[in-house]
């Protein structure tokens, strides 16, 4: 592929067909003698397991499909009848969930590294985009299959998902039902979700085919983010990658073993062991780990910005989390590849990935729960000691005439001496008016670390102030608070400021570090053989 | 300004009732060690055993385990399986029932298994008769599904006051915290009552529709004799309800040892490969 191939059939059968269907020499020259840049490090083993991760996948979900039943009805028993009396079927059911958060763990590693070494640079655009572009297939493909256990969970996250479709303006309710087959989520949906999670993972295949050409079209790019300049700094694909890759994937396989045999329901939701009830909502939905990040940045949108809806936003900005990425080669704009060589861009990447980790984090949070707060809750109570209540009904002759009749009895009272009213309503036009005359007016004030001991706090005292006085007023004072959602709204800003903001600018204003000249020219010449 | 204030005292105190009990979260399982926590933990066959008698006697009255069948309590790795087991005293083979940890045995298929089958021939469960068409009741055979306490979802709420009893098949895995969950909620019962519900510190909200089901010590009878007191009869279920949402724990955690193992050397085998092949390239 690079370069001519270097290929010779040592056999007369390998000279026949070589000349008819050329597949071993395209196997030698793609897998074997491909060159492969000499310093590539660990991080670049990470396609090799995701090429595992998709295999197995594959195979683990065509045994699978043998044995579930895509009916709403029968779905749920049929997993656990997989779980229970398959043979092997445990084994396969914890490969096929779990592989799905390793696959994500990885893609997540491999696109990271993409990033960091500016491996979507010219002349690797095309490389980058078709990544993209399997990325959102497999995050298609997950969503699809989390839907088939009918769970609780995958119901739900189904129902969520589904309904954030409905939020796109004009087509989005076209798209949803057209989506779910119907009205809800329902017997046709799951139908059309089984068959699209079988047939999209050989379109992923189809893509990686696509991903691993034009990575050899253009070779590897390696942690300097500087060409090849001679043979020399390259060495052939095989044995000198495969073994490192293989070194590196049978780590991999350690861990996801970890997973699989100790530990297989620790990536799930407890909920999704609950069959499918779409009368009861759980108390919280959210979504399978690789997927919280952008959950966090959908419900962050929790305002509306001008005429656009805040759950319209929302939608956006997670599309656009995603869209981003295809753009990337356009958008950083520094000639560098390598952030090894570019002090101020290492740091914005490091608070970058910080950031995706505590979107992940926020995405798992209830958005109302408090961070940090301003201050403390606190209430003040009003109320009059002694004097005399009076109690009076308030008749309006008709409803729309309530309010002002209701005005003017209280406007009366206090005409009449009433240091406090209170205006009970009790129906449409009957309300029961209580007015306090005389007595001395009196202040409590109340603090409290939250909302809810406030409110105990609040009842204490008004028990206690009730049997001197009618009732109280109670102004009630919220702190400022640092909730979920106002982390999700600046840790967002960050991820789209990295995108759109700093990779632009900083390209063209940072200053590199000089690329040493052992590694911008070539040091490993014909003559000077290998140290 | 003061009618305002007076409005907003009323829209205070109607708001107050709905905020009293917003924030009963439940409290975390008490600590508890079962035998299968760890990564080579295993059953406790016996508890498995006097839990599933516990489920039978006491649970089963409303809560279904539709996902099981009576052959699953005589197949490999579980509580009533048969196996061959050599006496180390005596040398004569002997017929074990439930498989102690660690110990091997020959398993005795299921359809040869006295125990399972005297267990379902126990419980009477719906059939149509083949003679006339009817409805019918006939003792369970071990193909059987566990009989379900009731015909249908509105049978079993219009028993437990508008509840529905959750089906028992995967419990633990269904609930954050598992077995220890389990056993928590059962002891967990204050002798509180609300209107129907009671209040037991373990469960969200802190009120649950189901009344103790363990009330008292003694409450059932074990047949190999363990005294049955509350905590005893609570740990006996979690460890039966374990079992059942996951009857091939100790086969999956038994290949983990043997797969991680095979990966290690493996990994070892291949980082010398790798150091070999790149032994003499700068890298």
């Amino acid at each position: 592929m690079s370069g001519p191939s270097t290929y010779e059939p040592k056999s007369g059968f390998t000279r026949w067909l070589d000349k008819r269907l050329p597949i071993v020499r395209l196997t030698h020259d793609s897998f074997v003698a491909f060159p492969t840049p000499r310093n590539i490090n660990y991080w670049w083993t990470f396609g090799a397991m995701l090429s595992l991760c998709l295999v197995t996948q594959i195979i683990t979900g065509i045994v699978l499909a043998m044995h579930y039943q895509p009916d709403i009805h029968e779905a749920f028993a049929s997993v656990q009848r997989i779980q229970r009396d398959v043979p092997y079927g445990w084994l396969l059911q914890n490969i096929h969930a779990v592989g799905a958060s390793m696959f994500f763990l990885a893609v997540y590693v491999h696109m990271f590294r993409g990033i960091y070494y500016g491996s979507y640079k010219a002349p690797r655009e095309v490389l980058w985009i078709l990544g993209c572009l399997i990325y959102v297939l497999m995050v298609a493909t997950a969503f699809l299959g989390y839907t088939l256990p009918w769970g609780q969970m995958s119901f739900w996250g189904a129902t969520v998902i589904t309904n954030i479709l409905g939020a796109i303006p004009f087509i989005g309710e076209s798209i949803q039902v057209w989506i779910r087959g119907g009205g809800a989520i329902d017997q046709p949906t799951l139908n059309r979700f089984f068959s699209l999670h079988y047939l999209l993972p050989f379109v992923i295949a189809g893509v990686v085919v696509l991903h691993v050409w034009a990575l050899h079209e253009a070779g590897q790019n390696n942690p300097t983010g500087v060409e090849p300049k001679t043979k020399d700094d390259t060495v052939p694909f095989t044995p000198y990658a495969t073994i490192k890759d293989l070194f590196a994937t049978s780590l991999f396989m350690l861990l996801f073993g970890v997973f699989v045999f100790f530990m297989p329901h620790a990536l799930g939701d407890p909920a999704n062991f609950i069959p499918a009830n779409p009368v009861q909502t759980p108390n919280e939905i959210f979504p399978e780990w690789y997927l919280l990040p952008f959950y966090a940045i959908l419900r962050a949108f929790d305002f509306n910005i001008g005429p656009i809806d805040s759950k319209v936003a929302g939608v956006f900005a997670m599309f656009a989390s995603i869209g981003v990425l295809f753009i990337l080669p356009w958008l950083d704009t520094s000639r560098i590849r390598s952030m090894r060589y570019r002090p101020a861009a290492k740091q914005f990447f490091f608070i970058f990935v910080v950031v995706a980790l505590a979107l992940g984090w926020c995405g798992h949070q209830n958005p109302g729960t408090t961070l940090a707060k301003g201050g403390q809750f606190s209430a003040t109570l009003n109320w009059v000691a002694g004097g005399q209540s009076a109690t009076s009904q308030i008749v309006a002759p008709s409803e729309p005439e309530f309010q002002a009749t209701s005005d003017a009895a209280e406007a009366q009272a206090r005409a009449h001496g009433a240091a406090m009213t209170s205006v009970t309503r009790e129906n449409a036009t009957h309300a029961t008016l209580v007015a306090v005359s005389g007595g001395t007016r009196q202040t409590q004030t109340l603090t409290a670390d939250n909302a809810d001991d406030l409110e105990t706090e609040i009842t204490a005292a008004k028990a206690h102030i009730g049997a001197s006085a009618p009732f109280a007023e109670v102004i009630r004072n919220t702190p400022f608070l640092f909730t979920v959602t106002r982390f999700s709204q600046l840790l967002t800003l960050y991820y789209f400021l990295f995108f759109l903001v700093i990779l632009p600018i900083l390209g063209l204003r940072e200053t590199p570090n000089r690329v040493p000249d052992t590694i911008a020219k070539p040091v490993l010449g014909q003559t000077q053989g290998a140290s | 300004m003061l009618r305002g204030i007076a409005i907003a005292a009323v829209a205070s105190a109607a708001l107050l009732a709905g905020v009293a009990f917003a924030a009963n979260e439940a409290e975390p399982p008490a600590p508890h060690h079962f035998s299968f926590d760890g990564p080579l933990g295993a059953y406790d066959m016996g508890a498995v055993q006097r839990g599933f008698q516990v489920y039978s006697q006491v649970c089963s009255t409303c809560h279904s385990m539709e996902h099981l069948s009576y052959r699953n309590l005589g197949e490999p790795g579980g509580p009533f399986a048969e196996y061959r087991v050599r006496n180390h005293e005596t040398g004569e083979m002997e017929t074990r029932v439930g498989l102690p940890a660690g110990e091997h045995g020959d398993y005795i298929d299921v359809v040869n298994n006295p125990y399972v089958r005297a267990i379902a021939a126990g419980f009477q469960v719906p059939d149509i008769d083949q003679a006339t068409g009817e409805a019918t009741q006939r003792p369970a055979r071990i193909s059987d599904h566990f009989r379900k306490p009731f015909a249908n979802e509105y049978a079993a709420r219009a028993a437990n006051n508008g509840a529905l009893p959750p089906d028992f098949s995967s419990i633990v895995n269904a609930r954050e915290g598992g077995a220890g969950y389990v056993r928590s909620l059962l002891l967990g019962y204050t002798g509180e009552q609300r209107g129907t519900q009671y209040v037991n510190n373990h469960f969200a909200g802190h009120l649950i529709s189901m009344p103790p089901p363990l009330a008292a010590d003694g409450l059932i009878t074990y047949s190999d004799g363990t005294r049955a007191t509350r905590e005893q009869m609570a740990t006996d279920v979690a460890n039966y309800l374990q079992w059942a949402a996951d009857p091939h724990m100790e086969e999956r955690k038994a290949m983990g040892v043997q797969v991680l193992a095979f990966l290690l050397v493996l990994a070892g085998l291949l980082y010398l490969a790798y150091k070999a092949v790149w032994r003499g390239q700068s890298h």
